[in-house]
């Protein structure tokens, strides 16, 4: 069956440096850096990426950070409650514009 | 749950294991034999130093049946090392001048022998470990004062303990056993084990639940360290990060939930020539309930006895173990992912 996502992609991740080199280089190193132990902990930047990953809906992700939360030591509580922290975010983004449609019903109404 | 062995499991076989692997490896997924990467290391055949573990397995009874159990031990296991074949041990260990005798089984302390071999190890002067399973501490009344026992031998305590909460931890090794493992450890705790400046050394041992490789070692022992401290008022010295062997147990898990080619490929993916460097075999003798000599007990557990005329304790000659190159398969692609893994934790 064909489908527009294939697991077996994921693997293939750092073939994009065959189309253009110099900026897949800059990117991969760039990346490798932001998950680095930094002020934030390897297993801190790893459950925000696993919220991000929800959020941008991307299967790759949510599938490369559900293994590496798992590597780091992180319990399903701890990977639900971030993937809750996303949707607390993306629900609340909807809702607080519900502000600006008050604001508009209430400058079109008597 | 029955043991593989027990319940008739085609993978008690160990032929039956080692052809899974090999096929997994070179025909399934097409990938490099474990030799060939050796090879294009440097490291083939896989030479051994001085050795410097003495590593006994008692048996492999034990009071629990953990799902990723490499020895596939159980309460239906029999095999046990008798007092012979013990007294054959002591008289190796005399021939030599390794210091460490590590214990391991199955739960080594059901084996009746088990104390009167730590005291006589100790009669030798050489420091013993012991793989303790910590719920043995608390199975039956007559395993209560082992905390005291291990003190009193000055007896270096290493415990799995997969994670640190029950869910998890009871998923991998048995319902009640996280509960049962805390009770012990502060049993452990109250005898001076884990507590600074006693020298009583508690070093646990944690291993992913599942298909998957474990993280940082000093990452896992910063969390565990701080829930067990918070949550639980446990202290230990060191945590050891070791990755599941797809061997036995394991691998029946692996096959059966659908994970194998994909942990498969990780492993062999995950290949560092500097774990590769540092496996335990190179400095470890091995040897089984019966007395035959491996160069690790994942070997011993195949049955891949050492490459050399001296294959038993009864006729051990540590000149001519020690020309020996290490007997490997696909299996040790287990010991060389990522950062590496021993009964040490990570070696690179
Ligand atoms: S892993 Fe250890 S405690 Fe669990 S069944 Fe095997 S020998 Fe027993
Ligand atoms: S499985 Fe045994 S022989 Fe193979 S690399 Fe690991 S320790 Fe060495």
């Amino acid at each position: 069956m064909q489908t527009y996502y294939n697991p077996e992609d994921l693997k293939k991740f750092g073939n994009i440096s065959e189309f253009q080199k110099e900026l897949a280089d800059k990117f991969f190193s760039y990346y490798s850096s932001v998950f680095a132990e930094g002020a934030l902990t390897a297993r801190e930047k790893s459950l925000i990426a696993l919220a991000v990953s929800h959020t941008v809906q991307c299967p790759y992700c949510i599938d490369a950070y559900t293994s590496d939360t798992l590597e780091k030591g992180c319990s399903e509580a701890e990977m639900m409650e971030a993937v809750h922290v996303a949707a607390a975010i993306r629900g609340g983004a909807s809702l607080v514009h519900g502000v600006q449609m008050m604001n508009k019903a209430k400058e079109l109404s008597m | 749950m029955k043991s593989l062995k027990a319940s008739g499991h085609q993978l008690a076989n160990v032929d039956v294991q080692l052809q899974s692997l090999q096929s997994e490896v070179a025909d399934t997924l097409q990938l490099p034999l474990f030799h060939q990467k050796l090879q294009a290391a440097g490291l083939f055949p896989l030479s051994i130093v001085e050795p410097s573990v003495f590593q006994v397995n008692l048996g492999k009874m034990c009071n629990q049946v953990c799902r990723h159990c490499h020895v596939d031990a159980g309460p239906d296991r029999k095999e046990i090392m008798t007092r012979e074949t013990m007294q054959a041990c002591l008289n190796a260990l005399a021939q030599t001048d390794i210091q460490t005798v590590d214990l391991t089984g199955g739960a080594p302390e059901m084996n009746p022998d088990f104390r009167w071999f730590v005291e006589e190890v100790r009669k030798l002067g050489r420091k013993v470990m012991v793989r303790c399973n910590l719920t043995i501490i608390v199975a039956n009344p007559k395993y209560h004062d082992l905390p005291e026992f291990f003190r009193l031998h000055e007896v270096e305590v290493v415990s799995s303990l997969p994670f640190y909460n029950a869910d998890k931890t009871d998923r991998q090794r048995g319902k009640g056993v996280f509960e049962d493992s805390v009770r012990a450890l502060r049993m452990l705790n109250a005898v001076g084990y884990g507590q600074p400046d006693s020298g009583l050394l508690l070093n646990l041992v944690y291993n992913p639940n599942g298909a998957f490789l474990p993280g940082s070692q000093e990452s896992l022992k910063r969390q565990f360290k701080r829930v067990l401290q918070d949550e639980f008022s446990i202290q230990f010295n060191d945590l050891y990060a070791i990755t599941n062997v797809p061997i036995s147990r394991f691998l029946d898990y692996l096959i059966s939930s659908g994970n194998y080619d994909g942990y498969m490929e990780k492993l062999v993916n995950a290949f560092n020539p500097v774990a590769a460097a540092g496996v335990m075999c190179r400095n470890t003798l091995s040897i089984s309930w019966d007395g035959f000599i491996y160069d690790c007990d994942f070997n011993q557990m195949l049955d891949l006895k050492v490459a050399s005329p001296v294959q038993h304790v009864n006729n051990f000659d540590l000149n001519a173990l020690n020309q020996r190159s290490v007997v490997i398969n696909q299996h040790c692609y287990g010991c060389t992912a990522g950062a590496g893994s021993s009964c040490g934790g990570t070696t690179a």
